[in-house]
């Protein structure tokens, strides 16, 4: 396998990660509800998933596990910002303290675990073959990389297509009209955040056991649950760009690894194999690309008048509010 | 919405519980309330640590007693709690100008990086190592604000001028602050390999209570150092703006009513830059303080994250400068006690759940909350 091979199928892996804990953003907002404890809540998801599936030897299990603990983090938010009507902004960040914390307190000592099996990784036949795209897409992958890939149709026709994805969509552009509909706001809402959570739970389940099996304390994440959030901006709240954006991100994370081990790039020294110094700026890049791509999210919103759901962020008052 | 349109059309599958919240808003709110609450909500936060501790097999009381003995227990131990209480002060500051105009300013964190970087680069590489305090001191709080400030720039510049969100952009350049000071201390800056710079100059050190052992002897060992005059001047400062000029009258219309400030012509994409540039200013003359006043060197990983527990602080403080000294101060005594116990995420988890039952118990405040049976 190739440079770009290595660095493409590494990065469907890590992408992988990230599209569950995006796509789990996606539909929190789509329903209205912003939560920016993504990073709680994978990290939540990350040290209970793995401590399960040490203690019972079983990662599917430990996976389990671990997209409940997401899921009772998320149920936290839902109810202080839809029943008690806080700040969204305020909670969520509370719920990246304490998600943060609470892994911190229950993954100690779970660093040295020994013998935590991972989930299984299989390799399809035939379109593992096809030259290029085979290996980077279907050679040897976790069990989750192709049910991230399933997801991604899925959650699109949902979305777009079916009675629940329109009513979803209901919730967070008008809730007021969702309501005289007899949609259920509230229910709805809850469950979309707790949906949310879930898929972050199961986004640190898929990086402890089986993208980068292992407990680093709060590094297990670096940073993933806030990018989720940035990438749910630039994809415009779309399911498949989200997509994009995930196994993007993810290619760039193992980028900025393998290129150090390169001499040359393109016949030219490459700066960062001679000076190891250099590799923080790398590490630096999916940071920095995340500004840019909100960058140009936030213009296409602009120019295209579309963009965020007209209610995000706005606790919805039964007979309170007019248009939003 | 008209409320006569409540056609109860039933939902089908949809799970109900048998009773419901029902908020009422308060007409008025008791003064005594706020406080009541706030009170309670500590409490909350405590009880429920306390339950979690007990769960994964830790002695709450024990822990409790330990950090309030580490942080509070004589006068040297306080003094340390001070030092703590110095950067939560100025980025607390930082965030709560911020969040008075409604900006969601998360990077206090990274401004305070740059600030401590900058600082930094006073003594590395500006002045030699035998000029005078009078030159060193004022030129690292300068540069320590100056670069907090662009730090605070750009956010504030995506946000002004590309509608960017805030809170993302300012996380991602904690990100990049933190590499970005650890690319100086492993590279340029690195004594020996190691992962930090040398120690600064004496004359680069703000001075500490305990220097004047000689003179008084009972100051001997007292950390406390000139950061935290700083701490309490901003304080002033930020209060006097708040609530004595058009500067600070404009942020708070515009954190209580963008529309309003539209109309009345205030420049909300200039005042979003300055404030953004202040917020950052303050987080970084922390970041000053803090490698001149207490580690006087530069390392990776200064900061145990004051620039998050600022965000507490400041929502603790309920916005108001003068109470973020005390909060700061309890939370200082946190940190310190935080040392002494195992694990070390739980004054994290304290924070996240303290901020939890804040923002609940602000609800509060302005409703009345009543249980209501749904009939079925």
């Amino acid at each position: 396998m190739n440079f770009w091979t290595n660095v493409l199928s590494a990065g469907i892996g890590n992408g992988t990660a990230l599209l569950f804990a995006t796509m789990g953003e996606l539909f929190a907002e789509r329903a209205g509800v912003l939560n920016l404890g993504v990073e709680g809540m994978m990290l939540m998801g990350a040290v209970a998933a793995y401590g399960a599936a040490a203690a019972t030897g079983d990662p599917w299990l430990g996976l389990l596990v671990g997209m409940l603990a997401g899921g009772f983090l998320s149920l936290l938010h839902a109810f202080v910002v839809i029943s008690l009507r806080a700040d969204q902004v305020v909670s969520g960040l509370a719920l990246t303290f304490l998600g943060t914390g609470l892994s911190l307190v229950l993954g100690e000592g779970l660093a040295s675990a020994r013998n935590v099996p991972t989930i299984p990784t299989f390799s399809i036949p035939l379109l593992s073959q096809i030259p290029f795209v085979g290996p980077i897409l279907f050679d040897n992958k976790s069990v989750l990389v192709y049910v991230g890939f399933a997801l991604i149709p899925v959650v699109w026709f949902y979305v777009y297509r079916m009675r629940g994805g329109l009513h979803l969509r209901a919730i967070g552009e008008y809730p007021a009209a969702a309501d005289s509909l007899g949609i259920d706001v509230y229910a709805l809402r809850y469950f979309y955040v707790l949906l949310g959570g879930i898929l972050a739970g199961l986004a640190g389940g898929a990086i402890t056991l089986s993208i980068t099996p292992g407990w680093f304390s709060e590094f297990t994440t670096s940073g993933y649950g806030w990018i989720a959030i940035g990438l749910v901006i630039f994809a415009q709240w779309d399911p498949v760009r989200a997509a994009i954006g995930s196994y993007l991100f993810g290619s760039l994370r193992r980028f900025t690894l393998d290129v150090q081990g390169v001499q040359d790039v393109f016949g030219i020294a490459n700066p960062f194999f001679y000076d190891r110094n250099l590799q923080f700026f790398l590490e630096m890049l999916p940071y920095a690309l995340t500004i840019i791509v909100l960058i140009i999210g936030s213009r296409a919103a602009i120019r295209k008048r579309l963009g965020a759901p007209a209610a995000l962020g706005l606790p919805y008052v039964r007979g309170e509010q007019g248009l939003v | 919405m008209a409320q006569t349109i409540q056609t109860p059309a039933p939902q089908a599958r949809t799970f109900r519980l048998p009773i419901r919240l029902k908020l009422e808003p308060r007409l008025e709110t008791p003064n005594w309330l706020p406080w009541a609450t706030t009170i309670g909500s500590i409490l909350t936060a405590l009880v429920a640590t306390a339950l979690i501790l007990w769960y994964v097999g830790g002695d709450p009381l024990q822990s409790f007693r330990a950090i309030y003995r580490a942080a509070f227990g004589s006068v040297g131990v306080f003094s340390d709690t001070l030092v703590k209480a110095t950067p939560l002060i100025l980025t607390g500051l930082a965030c709560l100008l911020a969040f008075r105009m409604r900006l969601w300013n998360i990077g206090a964190e990274g401004q305070f990086y740059l600030g401590a970087w900058g600082a930094t680069l006073i003594v590395e590489g500006v002045l030699g190592s035998d000029a005078s305090a009078w030159l060193f001191i004022p030129l690292m709080v300068l540069s320590g604000f100056f670069f907090g400030a662009v730090w605070g720039f750009i956010p504030g510049l995506l946000k002004a001028r590309f509608n960017v969100n805030e809170i993302i952009s300012t996380l991602m350049l904690n990100y990049i602050s933190l590499l970005w000071v650890a690319y100086w201390v492993f590279g340029p800056w690195s004594e020996r390999g190691f992962q930090l710079t040398p120690t600064f100059p004496r004359a680069a050190w703000l001075p500490r209570l305990t220097d004047y052992a000689a003179l008084v002897k009972d100051l001997s060992g007292l950390t406390i150092h000139l950061g935290f005059v700083f701490a309490i001047l901003a304080v002033v400062g930020v209060w006097y703006l708040l609530e004595r000029t058009r500067f600070g009258y404009e942020i708070r219309l515009i954190g209580d009513n963008p529309n309003a400030a539209q109309y009345a012509g205030v420049n909300i994409a200039l005042m979003t830059i300055m404030v953004f540039m202040l917020s950052g200013g303050l987080a970084g003359l922390a970041g000053m303080s803090e490698v001149s006043g207490v580690v006087h060197r530069l390392q990776d990983r200064i900061s145990p994250g004051y620039g998050f527990t600022a965000i507490i602080v400041a929502w603790l403080a309920k916005l108001n400068p003068w109470a973020v000294i005390p909060v700061a101060i309890i939370f200082g005594g946190l940190l310190i006690g935080s040392r002494e116990i195992q694990p070390s995420g739980i004054a994290r988890m304290l924070q996240g759940i303290l901020l939890f039952t804040l923002i609940s118990s602000e609800v509060l405040n302005h409703y009345s909350i009543k249980l209501e049976r749904i009939k079925a």
